[in-house]
């Protein structure tokens, strides 16, 4: 079954039902009938394309060109230093910290958010008072903006904020520290706060998937005397693959692209020391704060090959199944 | 917009040639950025200068916009004034960015018209010069140097405010030794402990080694190794309060002026807009009144540089290059006597003006001014005088020092690097 067969057929079903007996009003019905659908395709995209490319494809393509000078945002660019900036960069021990911690965050997201959603997702599907009250606080944090999340995160852990009094309290203040200062923790306090923020997303995800389990599978299992594990096991996450999948592959994303969270949660002297920078930050200190906006599009040109290219393979390699012939190519 | 347009376009190429009747002739809108954001007295006063322009002048309408400074001086300007629709009078600064802003003829030259209020700001002006041309006004200037808690170091039996950088350690023993925080220091933002640094490249370097560094982007002299040694050294001592590098600067409780203003710190190395930034955050505004003294940054003895000489800088306003020949007039007026004084009388900086230094009351601003009029030399921040490329490399190699992971000889070569950037 392909998308091609698909239109065919109704195209051919419309041209037989006049009856007409001559060959050739047969042949101008279907003409006409292809060029309406040619207007169609073409007047309900245009507007979209263009906004695509205006918008899109123009200020990436500008990107690309300021990229290759050394230019200080004051007139226009004059000075082409060629790929000098993408050099520059790669020679910046800064810059490959927050390419590190880049690293740090797609991979922490997967590794301890994957789990603690799939255990709370399962959780929850099952019957019990209360539920919906449950589902709701999970997902208040992903509700919540970046930057208020971010702000108030910092409030309670700087200084002798709100979490070290907790600790304190708890007998444990032999684990108060700098959590936002101290260059070695404060990727790792922010990679804790990003998994609060977003753990909810990821139940949500995965509970939208459940709700397409069938409850026969399940049933029958049941019925064949499997037990609640041995059903999740072997039923319901296996099933729940697609979804599992594409949830991993926006949490990529989401985590290369990071800004907001890390430029208002951190410190400035700190992410600029490498300690809690991502692309992104490196990019707006060096492309606005430090005003060099020829190599701040190269840094955000850096990045935007990055998450394509990672994205890329992620559908080649692992999504291959779900979006077959969507993206990476044509269908079988 | 359609009548500054429309004005912008009827002046041009005439502009030199017009009389001064052609003045207030058209009905004109004045788009104005500056940076007094928060709410405050700054915000306020400028709300009523503007009002008052336009009350003297009823063809002039004025629009303000306040914006915050990184984000006015990083993002929002720098973008404007390459667009075909800049705001005619801005925000400007001095220094390295206002020469790269004069080079792409982005500014309009007002040596002609400016010239009795360039003589009654005196020296200061000067920063606001691009090859002894004129491209801007202050409205505010002044010098750093120590606030500090008089009631606190009374207590820890200080006599007199320190001259020299020995006194300074011998007072933070003693004030450790009753229990309090000698200084704070906002190194979370970068810029206020990287003043530390400079005030160490003003006592090590000799005037013509800054004026040189600053006009040739020269930094060779190996008097700016010895500034990262001395700072290095001074942190070595413990004069910070903990954590100080996710300390905010100001404007914020738990930053460095806030420990100030609160009782909680006893000095603080900061400008004169200090007095205004402190207010907003003490809790008890009459008692920081009663204890806040200032002092000048001490000495390093036998150092080459001039104990004298002092950083400081200011804040000023430009007019865009297509601006209307209004816009100059209310440049002109926001540094008139009059105004400079009610600027003075809302105690968020020091006025500019001769004649209107009378309106200061407060006594830690007045001992600024005195000091300000006695320096010998006045240094622009480095971060401001380098340009921002140079200044952002500097600042962060800076607070690598203070982080423990930086050296004296990376400030430098950071600059040097910055600089070929």
């Amino acid at each position: 079954m392909t998308s091609a067969n698909q239109i065919r057929m109704p195209a051919g079903g419309a041209s037989a039902s006049p009856a007409g007996p001559r060959e050739a009003g047969r042949d101008s019905a279907r003409r006409a009938d292809n060029r309406r659908k040619w207007y169609e395709i073409i007047g309900l995209t245009t507007p979209a394309v263009v906004i695509y490319v205006m918008f899109v494809l123009v200020p990436m393509g500008f990107a690309v060109y300021y990229s290759l000078f050394r230019w200080r945002g004051v007139g226009p660019p004059t000075e082409f230093v060629g790929l000098r900036n993408y050099t520059l960069a790669f020679q910046d021990p800064i810059f490959l910290d927050a390419l590190r911690n880049n690293a740090i965050i797609v991979f922490g997201s997967l590794l301890i958010q994957g789990p603690i959603a799939l255990g709370v997702a399962l959780l929850l599907n099952r019957r019990f008072r209360g539920r919906a009250v449950f589902r709701l606080l999970v997902f208040v944090p992903y509700v919540l903006a970046e930057v208020t999340v971010g702000i108030m995160w910092k409030l309670l852990l700087t200084g002798d904020g709100t979490v070290d009094a907790l600790l304190r309290s708890l007998g444990m203040g032999g684990l108060v520290q700098a959590w936002l200062a101290d260059l070695d923790v404060v990727i790792w306090t922010l990679l804790a706060v990003l998994t609060w923020k977003y753990v909810g997303f990821a139940i949500i995800l995965l509970l939208a998937g459940l709700s397409n389990v069938p409850d026969e599978l399940t049933e029958a299992a049941a019925i064949d005397g499997a037990s609640w594990w041995q059903i999740q096991r072997h039923v319901t996450i296996p099933l729940l693959g697609p979804t599992i999948r594409i949830w991993m592959f926006l949490s990529m994303i989401g985590s290369l692209q990071i800004f907001d969270m890390i430029w208002v949660t951190s410190v400035p002297a700190v992410r600029s020391l490498g300690a809690s920078a991502t692309m992104a930050t490196y990019m707006v200190d060096n492309g606005f704060f430090a005003r060099l906006w020829g190599y701040g599009n190269a840094v955000a040109v850096i990045l935007f090959v990055i998450s394509f290219v990672a994205a890329l393979l992620f559908q080649r390699f692992l999504l291959r199944r779900d979006i077959e012939g969507a993206i990476t190519g044509r269908a079988k | 917009m359609t009548s500054v347009l429309v004005v912008a376009g009827c002046s041009g190429g005439g502009e030199e040639a017009a009389p001064q009747g052609e003045l207030y002739k058209d009905p004109v809108t004045l788009t104005w950025w500056h940076n007094a954001s928060q709410d405050g007295p700054g915000k306020t006063y400028w709300e009523k200068v503007a009002k008052d322009f336009s009350a003297l002048h009823p063809t002039v309408k004025i629009e303000i916009e306040a914006i915050e400074t990184n984000q006015l001086q990083r993002t929002r300007l720098p973008a404007a004034l390459l667009s075909s629709d800049p705001p005619d009078i801005f925000q400007a600064w001095g220094g390295g960015e206002m020469t790269e802003q004069v080079e792409a003829d982005y500014l309009k030259d007002i040596t002609d018209q400016a010239k009795t209020e360039v003589g009654n700001i005196g020296s200061a002006a000067e920063i606001w010069q691009v090859k002894g041309k004129q491209y801007g006004l202050p409205f505010r200037m002044g010098i750093e140097g120590v606030w500090y808690n008089k009631e606190m170091f009374a207590r820890a039996g200080i006599a007199a405010p320190p001259t020299t950088f020995e006194e300074l350690n011998a007072a933070v023993t003693k004030l450790k030794a009753i229990n309090v925080i000698p200084i704070a220091v906002g190194a979370g933002d970068k810029w206020p402990a990287a003043h530390w640094w400079y005030n160490m490249a003003l006592r090590a370097c000799s005037v013509d080694t800054l004026k040189k560094a600053s006009a040739e982007k020269n930094f060779d002299d190996p008097c700016f190794v010895k500034a990262g040694q001395d700072l290095k050294a001074f942190i070595d001592t413990k004069p910070f309060q903990p954590n100080f590098i996710a300390t905010p600067g100001q404007n914020d409780p738990t930053s460095a002026n806030g420990m100030l203003a609160n009782g909680k710190a006893a000095m603080e190395l900061m400008g004169d807009w200090n007095r205004g930034t402190l207010d907003t955050v003490a809790t008890d505004k009459t008692k920081l009144a009663s204890f806040l003294g200032w002092f000048p940054v001490p000495a390093i003895s036998g150092s080459p540089g001039d104990p004298k000489a002092a950083l400081g800088g200011g804040d000023g306003f430009s007019c865009a290059k297509n601006a209307p020949a209004e816009c100059v007039e209310f440049l002109k007026y926001i540094v008139s006597p009059e105004v400079q004084k009610g600027y003075a009388d809302t105690g968020t900086g020091l006025p500019v003006v001769k004649g209107a230094a009378d309106a200061v009351k407060d006594p830690a601003l007045k001992s600024i001014l005195e000091a300000t009029s006695g320096a010998s030399y006045v240094q622009l921040w480095l971060d401001t005088a380098y340009g921002s490329t140079v200044g952002t490399a500097m600042n962060d190699a800076i607070v690598a020092i203070f982080a423990g992971n930086g050296t004296p000889e990376k400030v430098v070569s950071a600059m040097k690097a910055a600089a070929s950037k």
